[in-house]
């Protein structure tokens, strides 16, 4: 061992002699008994060498169970084609995984890289990583980005990524190790297993001496024992917080990639660099970066006070907006606002939040919007009475807890605090929860079905229990149902015979196995594509198009929000190709957007994105290189989902609880509105609609509302340039570059030919006489 | 007396202010682009402009989210 471990025991938390007090629990770990446990079980030396033009140059292979470990060279071809981050990943799973492989397949790879601009910190938020793994939820390559310090770290340490294949057959540590230049797989019998504590163990632990600043130069990813026991698994990745003296924690949330984690029984990896500054990241035009990154830090200086006032409340400003807009779910997505909901906002959080700490989550980033609350109680389970820093919460996790109609402050930093430790992902068990407690006010779900849990909307212990007893490992037939989330649980209820299946399918709020992330999309059409027009599934990271189509009316036609569904994927997809947080593109504006002909697109940030990865790589790109950029890799993702058996426009179904009202409750809340849509837009006599009674009105509405969402999804797929059951075509990947990937285009050909076969390759939205279906030649393609 | 908002048709309020228009159509969201027949209005100018009847409105709302 190379780390300074000789002081026997180590009292971690809490002996803050300097800085911020965060009135924490202490720990104390005997740090020479773990060294004693873990044994070296294989160990690679590399040579160390400098970051260049923002490329370590060379990603990391690790097979757990052959015990093997090896660099693979990064290639021209391989940046010209795939750019970094998310782009070099899926390259890497291709080549590795099968169209067999499963989440649990031991070949299925999880794949941590950064992309050529993380690791600067002139410009705010570019320290992000992004993971990828087969899903367990979706059986499909999930993406999911999280800020924190490992992808730097990794790449200080000489690797722009790390894939894990295998699994080991006990519980392990990965270092990836900058500062001997070596990677280790290391038993880990006593190291904690749940985030908070495992990654503030491991950050003293692999510290080279016992310093904060030594600290902060380790970065550590972990998930927990809730990650172990369902498929909502998520990543956390830490950084150590110098002014708090804490390991704080940042999710990569979505798709159960934690889930991967613990199958692998990786307990965490870990990254250590040496010390770095502005320029280890290697810039080829350091003087430009700095110019163009002073010009945006005042920016945020002036004016983010008086716009989303990132840096006081971070996303929590969100709720209020969302409560307002009728956006905000609540009760499992049947409404969009609640009188309850102002317990839930912005300012009920500033009182917890502790204001006096900037809080980025990388270095430099001046937006600052990773808030935390230091010093809360743990008030159940097995850490009660303990005081930690919950990170959080933001938006999402509010939403789930409105979701809930929980609407108690104190709740949500507990659900979040547990959520983050035992590795769940917020999201998922939010609106999968709510998904249970719907079912339960039906009768589908009682307390006998639950094992005693009476899980009513606004019952906070109970779903604080439910979570207790999923991560404790619980496998009764309930929870064994309840903790693979929304979609095995309408199994599970159709299965049993238990209620209404069409109700069942229509408001368990998940699409390809992954759980909707927390907007509420029944009025807006380009949303509801923006949610299940997706690669990995509702997550609103693709596209967030609610307030251009439904508020201000900018995208009235399929073409025009079938672009929008172009663009904005494609924009926010090379965030993740590049190691960037996407959140300071827009959440401020310059103040002369208004003036600007795109305003929506924030052409002046973009702007500093051309500049900086120039600046960075020494490329030579404009704006519209950076969307082909993305545009290779989001077919490339597509391409593998249909490669993997799915990917095609059944997989791209939504529940119809997103497209509008399933009950009779939703109608009449807001029937004014809907009465109006069945005279303006279906044609419908006003007296006629007067006399229906609601259950009918809302059987119109249904087959009306599915009708539009396929001839969206006829506009959408056309203009990706994929078939009409959704397949990228080898054209289009040709005209991306990627004539020579022989094998690919090869598969995309036999599923178009397997999907021609079965009649699958036809517009399925109903046209009427005046309209017409994006084109009238089924394999337009074809012609390219 | 109209006024056409986001092109859908609001009632129009004699000397009503851009900030009370935005209060009436509860739009609180900060970052909103604000055009009067097509000619952007500055932010800080929204307490003091009032409009005609019969203009045509944009309150464009920036995207955040996620
Ligand atoms: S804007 Fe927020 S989430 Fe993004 S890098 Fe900065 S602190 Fe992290």
């Amino acid at each position: 061992m190379s780390c300074d471990c000789n002081d026997k025991k180590v009292k971690l938390i809490g002996d803050n002699k300097t800085g911020f007090q965060t009135g924490n629990t202490e720990h104390t770990w005997d740090l020479q008994k773990l060294a004693d446990s873990h044994k070296v079980l294989a160990e690679y030396k590399y040579e160390l060498r400098p970051v260049h033009k923002g490329f370590a140059g060379r990603t990391l292979y690790i097979d757990l169970t052959s015990l093997q470990i090896k660099e693979i060279p990064v290639t021209e071809d391989m940046k010209k084609k795939f750019t970094g981050g998310r782009g070099f990943g899926l390259k890497m799973l291709w080549d590795t995984i099968k169209p067999e492989t499963r989440w649990d397949s031991p070949e299925n790879g999880l794949v941590l890289t950064a992309g050529p601009m993380a690791g600067s910190t002139q410009y705010p938020g570019f320290g992000k990583s992004l993971a990828l793994s087969v899903s367990p939820s979706t059986d499909i390559i999930c993406d999911s980005n999280a800020g924190g310090y490992f992808a730097p770290f990794m790449k200080f340490a000489g690797f722009d990524a790390v894939q894990i294949h295998g699994k080991a057959t006990e519980d392990v540590v990965v270092l990836i190790d900058g500062e001997d230049g070596a990677v280790r797989i290391e038993t880990a019998p006593f190291d904690e297993t749940n985030s908070h504590m495992v990654a503030e163990q491991l950050t003293h632990y692999y510290a080279m001496e016992d310093t904060d600043r030594a600290r902060q130069l380790v970065a550590v990813v972990a998930a927990g024992t809730g990650a172990e026991n369902s498929f909502w698994g998520c990543l956390n990745i830490s950084f150590y917080d110098i002014r708090r003296r804490v390991t704080r924690l940042k999710q990569h949330g979505r798709g159960g990639l934690g889930t991967v984690l613990r199958d692998k029984k990786i307990k965490a990896v870990v990254a250590r660099t040496k010390p770095f500054d502005a320029l280890t990241n290697n810039p080829v035009d350091p003087d430009k970066m700095a110019d163009v990154s002073t010009r945006y830090h005042q920016e945020i200086r002036d004016l983010d006070k008086d716009q989303c006032n990132m840096r006081t409340v971070g996303t929590g400003h969100l709720v209020e907006i969302m409560d307002a807009y009728d956006l905000l779910p609540t009760e499992n997505y049947r409404f969009g606002s609640h009188p309850k909901a102002f317990n839930l906002y912005s300012p009920h959080f500033y009182k917890l939040w502790t204001q006096v700490i900037p809080d980025g989550c990388w270095v430099g980033c001046t937006m600052a919007c990773a808030k935390a609350v230091d010093g809360y109680t743990v008030m159940t389970g097995p850490y009660k009475g303990q005081k930690v820093t919950v990170d959080g919460p933001e938006y999402e996790t509010l939403g789930c807890a409105a979701n809930m109609s929980i609407w108690d402050p104190l709740w949500v930093l507990e659900f979040n605090f547990y959520c983050d430790t035992y590795g769940l992902d917020t999201i998922s068990a939010g609106t999968a929860m709510a998904f249970y407690m719907e079912m339960y006010e039906y009768g589908i779900l009682n307390k006998e079905r639950c094992d005693g849990l009476e899980l009513c909307f606004g019952n906070a212990d109970a779903m604080m229990e439910l979570l207790h007893k999923i991560a404790a490992g619980d496998k009764s037939e309930f929870m064994t149902a309840a903790s693979r989330g929304a979609r095995r649980m309408k199994d599970w209820l159709k299965t049993k015979n238990w209620g209404d299946a069409q109700l069942i399918e229509d408001t368990g709020m998940e699409s390809k196995g992954l759980e909707y992330s927390e907007y509420v999309t029944k009025e807006s059409l380009a949303m509801q594509g923006g949610y299940g027009l997706t690669l990995k599934g509702p997550q609103h990271d693709e596209a967030w198009l609610i307030f251009m189509d439904m508020v201000n009316n900018q995208i009235p036609t399929f073409a025009d929000k079938a672009e929008a569904l172009h663009y904005f994927p494609m924009w926010r997809t090379w965030f993740g190709l590049n190691g960037l947080c996407k959140l300071p593109w827009n959440d401020v504006e310059p103040t002369d957007n208004a003036q600007t002909d795109e305003p929506a697109k924030v052409p002046k940030h973009v702007q500093n994105y051309v500049d900086l990865q120039n600046a960075i790589t020494g490329w030579n790109v404009d704006k519209e290189e950076l969307i082909l950029q993305s545009e290779r890799c989001y077919n490339w993702q597509r391409a593998m989902a249909a490669w993997l058996g799915r990917g095609r426009r059944k997989d791209d179904w939504i529940p119809y609880r997103s497209m509008g009202p399933v009950t009779v409750l939703e109608y009449v809340s807001h029937q004014e509105r809907y009465d109006k849509e069945l005279v303006e837009k279906l044609g419908l006599d006003a007296k006629k609609v007067e006399c229906m009674k609601v259950e009918d009105k809302i059987k119109v509405m249904y087959d009306y509302r599915q009708s539009q969402y396929q001839k969206l999804a006829d506009a959408v797929y056309y203009r990706r340039g994929w078939t009409p059951n959704g397949v990228p075509t080898p054209q289009k990947m040709k005209s991306l570059g990627f004539g020579d990937e022989t094998k690919m285009l090869a598969m995309l050909q036999q599923k178009i030919d397997e999907d021609d076969a079965a009649g699958l390759n036809v517009w399925v939205g109903e046209y009427a006489d005046d309209e017409q279906p994006p084109s009238t030649d089924l394999k337009y393609w074809e012609k390219w | 007396m109209s006024i056409i908002v986001n092109t859908r048709e609001m009632e129009y309020i004699p000397e009503e202010t851009m900030t009370q228009l935005l209060k009436r159509m509860k739009y609180m969201f900060p970052l909103v682009v604000v055009k009067i027949d097509g000619v952007v209005i500055p932010r800080v100018e929204f307490p003091e402009t009032t409009f005609p009847d019969g203009v045509n409105i944009e309150i464009i709302h920036l995207i955040s989210g996620g």
